[in-house]
């Protein structure tokens, strides 16, 4: 059947309203999109890292979450997501449940490229049948916006903040996505909500139902920690993605295909400049010229590797 | 019928686990506990059991799956050793917060620093306030006895806790001895099913929130109340344990104390090599005792209190050390509880067999000859002592 946003958002929410994420975060959405992928008829036990998503949704004594719900720390979602999934190969095995069940971990990219990372590989490697899902938002914003390796060159946070002396942070990104499909799992994809979420839903959809452990990198801004107006988010995504910023693109067994190609890839300027957290380097010709260097790196290594496929 | 066997401390545990068959193994190996993963591999490999194991790449993912997979329904064990358990120290509250009776056995490793792969109970002590269950076996026995019942203890449900299996590393973990194991059968009716009231398949629930100010005290004292309940549950389960086996475990063993005028509080394996020197200075007419403490968490104050109260001069000999000037934590804990005591013994405390320093049965006569001492003089000096030290 072919994608229809209107008739999938008829599905029932199983992240109801009421929770605490603030206004233009990307996460809920992000969160969101995903568990519309699930079929209706199939059961969840969604895990989290500690993070904003976790601390927001699952305030005691209530919780947003329509499915069972199981966090414990902040570096350790991978291994949650496992235990779990063994649980349940053991009681379908023992003959204690026939439900259908699916695993699903979220982690914000302080979770997940960085604290967490070695649970993900973990995870990953022995081939849980589960799928990860980080939230990059590009910097640790529960704890007040510090850089991680997700965070973009020259980007302001709170530990590469925009000094007189050194403009941000110094480094680039990890390329968390690449590092995954090292893993040789059956699905890795990078995508992001993104106009009418086709490319989220397919992709979730794909994750989740691929036998096996699932990656998916999702984009998913901070308002506060990127400093957008708030009703900006989509428009901010579509930035990203269209800058080749944040390309769409999944491997599948291994094979790199790039599931989005702008007609036009914008200057990456275009994406900075509706940024706070740029504000600085705006007239630092050198800092822009290097983001922009990045940025068509890694968009032509993408292109050379899916192109490897045709 | 009880089948005797040979085996080392870890072997037997192992078995116990065979003959359990619980739902998920997530393990890690370290010295000296790793061999209780590998025989429950090959037992998983060879299809004596329908457990899913899974091989971690560390001890935190070890623990965190083990909560993860108790609070999903199924029946989670592990093993650890030192800096493993040292890794896990996060994830041993939320375990015990989470009222998930994981049960692992902590095969007892001195901590680095410096790096050390031998024997003393720096491991296990340094996660006493984690809100574990811990029962202290002194031999291979005992190891196996306790983690049977402790299976029993963890999942009652007035105690949801999760239980620590302590034995010593290589002394009880790696030494062959006889042993009695149990029929598979009478095993597994022994310990039941694991049918926790609220579980992640079973129905919709949520484990781990963010509780704050409102809730986060009242969690807490109701993990102390689980603890309180804990103590009644061994006792429970024990004479329960003794019926099938004949093996009788209490809170404590005592040996030779009744009558005793000086005496030794222990734990763990060095217990057997101060049953001998007990019984060699009785013959010298010397009124020698000894406590051995089984239970450490709960601690069993009151009756401690009891049993110790007539000696004259105690020395509690701790194979940790708190580095606190003050005495290490079973000192600490047995004198405060013989504070309420109208006239209560004399105390001292003695570190001993750090890092797996070898203690032998002079080592342990000379405490009693300092015990004979202090009653001869009427007041203890020195209250914080070592044992074997080279400088001595």
């Amino acid at each position: 059947m072919a994608y229809n946003l209107k008739e999938v958002s008829k599905k029932p929410e199983r992240l109801t309203g009421g929770h605490r994420m603030c206004a233009g975060c990307g996460a809920p959405v992000v969160v969101r999109a995903v568990l519309r992928a699930l079929k209706e008829e199939d059961k969840a036990v969604i895990t989290s890292a500690t993070g904003c998503l976790e601390v927001s949704t699952y305030t005691y004594p209530y919780t947003a979450w329509e499915d069972s719900f199981f966090h414990s720390a902040f570096e350790n979602a991978g291994a949650n997501a496992a235990g779990i999934e063994a649980a349940y190969r053991n009681l379908v095995k023992t003959g204690k449940i026939d439900d259908t069940y699916k695993f699903i971990a979220f982690g914000g990219d302080g979770g997940t490229y960085d604290i967490g990372l070695q649970a993900l590989s973990g995870a990953m490697e022995r081939g849980h049948d589960m799928v990860y899902v980080a939230y990059d938002n590009g910097a640790y914003m529960n704890t007040g916006i510090q850089r991680s390796s997700a965070t973009p060159r020259y980007a302001d946070t709170t530990t590469s903040p925009a000094g007189k002396v050194i403009p941000g942070k110094q480094q680039g990104r990890k390329e968390l996505t690449k590092v995954m499909v090292a893993h040789n799992i059956p699905y890795v994809a990078q995508t992001a909500p993104f106009k009418n979420f086709k490319d989220l839903h397919e992709k979730s959809e794909k994750a989740i139902y691929t036998p096996g452990a699932a990656f998916l990198n999702v984009l998913a801004p901070c308002p506060r920690g990127w400093r957008y107006d708030t009703p900006k988010l989509m428009e901010i995504i579509e930035l990203a993605v269209d800058s080749c910023f944040w390309p769409l693109y999944e491997v599948v067994d291994g094979k790199y295909h790039i599931t989005y190609e702008p007609k036009n890839k914008r200057p990456v300027t275009d994406w900075i400049e509706a940024q706070g957290r740029f504000k600085h380097i705006l007239k630092n010709e050198e800092a822009i010229k290097t983001i922009q260097a990045d940025v068509d790196r890694q968009w032509e290594e993408l292109q050379a590797l899916a192109a490897m496929n045709k | 019928m009880a089948k005797k066997d040979k085996l080392s401390g870890n072997e037997a545990v192992a078995i116990a686990m065979r003959q359990i068959n619980p739902g998920v193994v997530a393990a890690f190996p370290i010295t000296p506990s790793t061999e209780v993963p590998q025989y429950f591999a090959s037992f998983v490999n060879d299809g004596l059991v329908d457990t899913e194991f899974v091989p971690v790449e560390s001890e935190h993912s070890a623990m965190s799956a083990s909560i993860a997979a108790s609070a999903a329904g199924a029946r989670a064990m592990t093993a650890t050793s030192s800096n493993g358990l040292a890794l896990m120290y996060e994830m041993l509250y939320i375990a015990a917060s989470s009222r998930t009776p994981v049960i692992m056995s902590c095969v007892n490793r001195t901590v680095s620093g410096p790096l050390n792969i031998h024997n003393d109970h720096s491991d296990s002590m340094g996660a006493r306030d984690s809100g574990w269950i811990q029962v202290y076996g002194e031999n291979n026995q005992e190891a196996y006895d306790n983690f049977i019942i402790g299976t029993k203890v963890a999942e009652d449900p007035d105690v949801m806790l999760p239980f620590m299996n302590c034995y010593d590393g290589f002394i009880t973990s790696h030494s062959v001895e006889n042993i009695e194991l149990m029929e598979d059968q009478e095993v597994k009716d022994f310990v039941g099913e694991f049918n926790p009231e609220y579980a992640l398949l079973k129905s919709p629930s949520a484990y781990g929130p963010l509780a704050l100010q409102g809730y986060h005290y009242e969690t807490k004292r109701q993990q102390a109340e689980g603890m309180k309940n804990a103590k009644e549950a061994i006792l429970k389960y024990s004479a329960e344990f003794e019926k099938l086996t004949g093996r009788k475990y209490g809170l404590y063993e005592e040996y030779k104390l009744d009558d005793a005028e000086i005496a030794i509080v222990i734990i763990g394996s060095t217990a057997g090599t101060a049953k001998y020197t007990v019984d060699q200075l009785r013959e010298k007419g010397i009124k020698a005792g000894l406590l051995k403490i089984r239970v450490f968490r709960p601690f069993p104050k009151e009756e401690i209190a009891e049993v110790l109260k007539h000696v004259k001069a105690v020395a509690v000999l701790d194979k940790t050390c708190s580095l606190n000037d003050a005495g290490a934590p079973l000192f600490l804990e047995v004198r405060s509880a013989l504070y309420d005591l109208e006239t209560r013994p004399m105390l001292i405390n003695y570190i001993y067999g750090l890092g797996g320093r070898d203690v032998k049965t002079s080592d342990i006569e000379s405490v009693y000859n300092d015990l004979a001492e202090i009653v001869k003089a009427g007041k203890t000096d020195n209250v914080y002592r070592y044992l074997g030290l080279a400088e001595e």
